[in-house]
């Protein structure tokens, strides 16, 4: 896939337009999981914005967003970057043998008081 | 009153205590919860990408359940009420989304008729923080207590629409509506690590420690929280406080709590 029908491909995914960004970085600042990141949420929306996605598609980034919207709510200009994540995400995972977590690695993970939650949570993000 | 109210999975499993009481607490104030018949696991997290629709299905379903019962549909787990209400948003704004779900449907079109409340909302809004204040007999006097939001509760915002997603109150009403002293404290509504327990648990036990630390230092004695997700990660990245769920404090308070130790 060319990186101009990638990049077409998230925008129209996620609703977000990228253009709107003032890279003022209060999204990544917020976010819980920035120490776990390689590229953080306002590297994702102007690497989508220019077309340089394909690192975006290796990074284990991908699988440390935690879901939580706090950048989503906390951005200014209503750039929503989650939602850029999971369209980045899903256009990985979406592929076949392309899951990131399989059911098979589930048992070793978990421990007896784990919740549901957490193992549904995290298939529904990692796991087409 | 009787309401539509959808459990999910980890309140029929390791949040047996969120689910039991929810019944307990709202017997006592006067609303019959309705188990919605044959309900399917929300997934846990909404995905917000505007061209899945599958996955949303099952929260579809329950909300079409209440519809024909003519009723709100309730739920108390933070997962299930953000999936659920934002699943019934995209049903309300995204017409293509719509129309692609309905296409699953075998009857009649939905299209976001029901009203979600969070149990929270239910005390507030329908029941009333004053008519549970009333029903109080064991008041929790003198004790300090953090409510703990995380992050599916409030956000986002603009759909969840239950309170200043920076400046929550509705548990800290709760908690002086039984008696309680609330403590305010600025990790309240950030997220303790949610689901990444699972792949990476010492991110999640950095999440929870600053929680935790934050709310005691605030003075805190107790921690109070609808999300078995966040109970667990705070538990078990050991919290040297109480975390308990709130309607197991409220079960207490309205003296419906099986033994007394609390």
């Amino acid at each position: 896939m060319d990186n101009k029908y990638l990049k077409e491909e998230i925008i129209r995914m996620s609703g977000v337009n990228p253009k709107k960004c003032m890279k003022c970085g209060k999204c990544t600042a917020t976010c819980p999981s920035f120490d776990e990141m390689e590229y953080h949420p306002h590297q994702f929306v102007y690497m989508v914005e220019s077309g340089d996605i394909e690192p975006l598609l290796k990074s284990e980034s991908l699988y440390k967003c935690l879901s939580c919207f706090a950048c989503i709510d906390r951005c200014p200009r209503g750039v929503e970057p989650a939602k850029l994540v999971e369209a980045v995400r899903l256009s990985v995972i979406r592929k076949q043998n392309n899951n990131h977590l399989k059911a098979d690695d589930v048992p070793a993970l978990l421990d007896e008081d784990m919740p549901q939650q957490a193992i549904v949570s995290a298939f529904r993000k990692y796991t087409k | 009153m009787k309401v539509s109210y959808f459990p999910g999975c980890t309140l029929k499993n390791k949040a047996k205590e969120l689910d039991r009481y929810s019944y307990k607490c709202a017997e006592v104030l006067g609303i019959t919860l309705e188990e919605i018949e044959e309900w399917q696991c929300c997934g846990g997290v909404f995905v917000t990408a505007k061209n899945e629709v599958a996955s949303k299905l099952s929260s579809v379903r329950a909300l079409k359940a209440a519809m024909k019962k003519d009723q709100p549909l309730v739920t108390v787990c933070s997962g299930c009420h953000n999936v659920i209400k934002q699943t019934n948003y995209a049903m309300q704004n995204d017409k293509e989304f719509a129309d692609k779900v309905n296409r699953y449907m075998a009857e009649d079109a939905y299209n976001g008729e029901t009203e979600v409340y969070h149990y929270l909302e239910l005390l507030r809004d329908t029941i009333g923080f004053d008519k549970v204040k009333e029903k109080v007999v064991n008041s929790l006097q003198g004790k300090k207590i953090a409510a703990y939001y995380g992050c599916l509760l409030l956000r986002p915002n603009s759909v969840m629409k239950m309170d200043d997603p920076e400046n929550p109150r509705i548990m800290e009403d709760l908690i002086s509506a039984m008696g309680g002293d609330p403590v305010i404290y600025a990790n309240r509504n950030e997220c303790c690590g949610g689901y990444i327990a699972l792949e990476s648990p010492e991110a999640a036990k950095i999440r929870s420690n600053d929680i935790v630390r934050n709310a005691k230092a605030m003075g805190a004695e107790m921690i109070i929280t609808a999300c078995p997700l966040c109970k667990y990660n705070l538990v078990k990245n050991g919290a040297d406080i109480p975390v308990v769920y709130f309607t197991e404090l409220l079960a207490e308070a309205l003296g419906v709590k099986e033994n007394a130790d609390g």
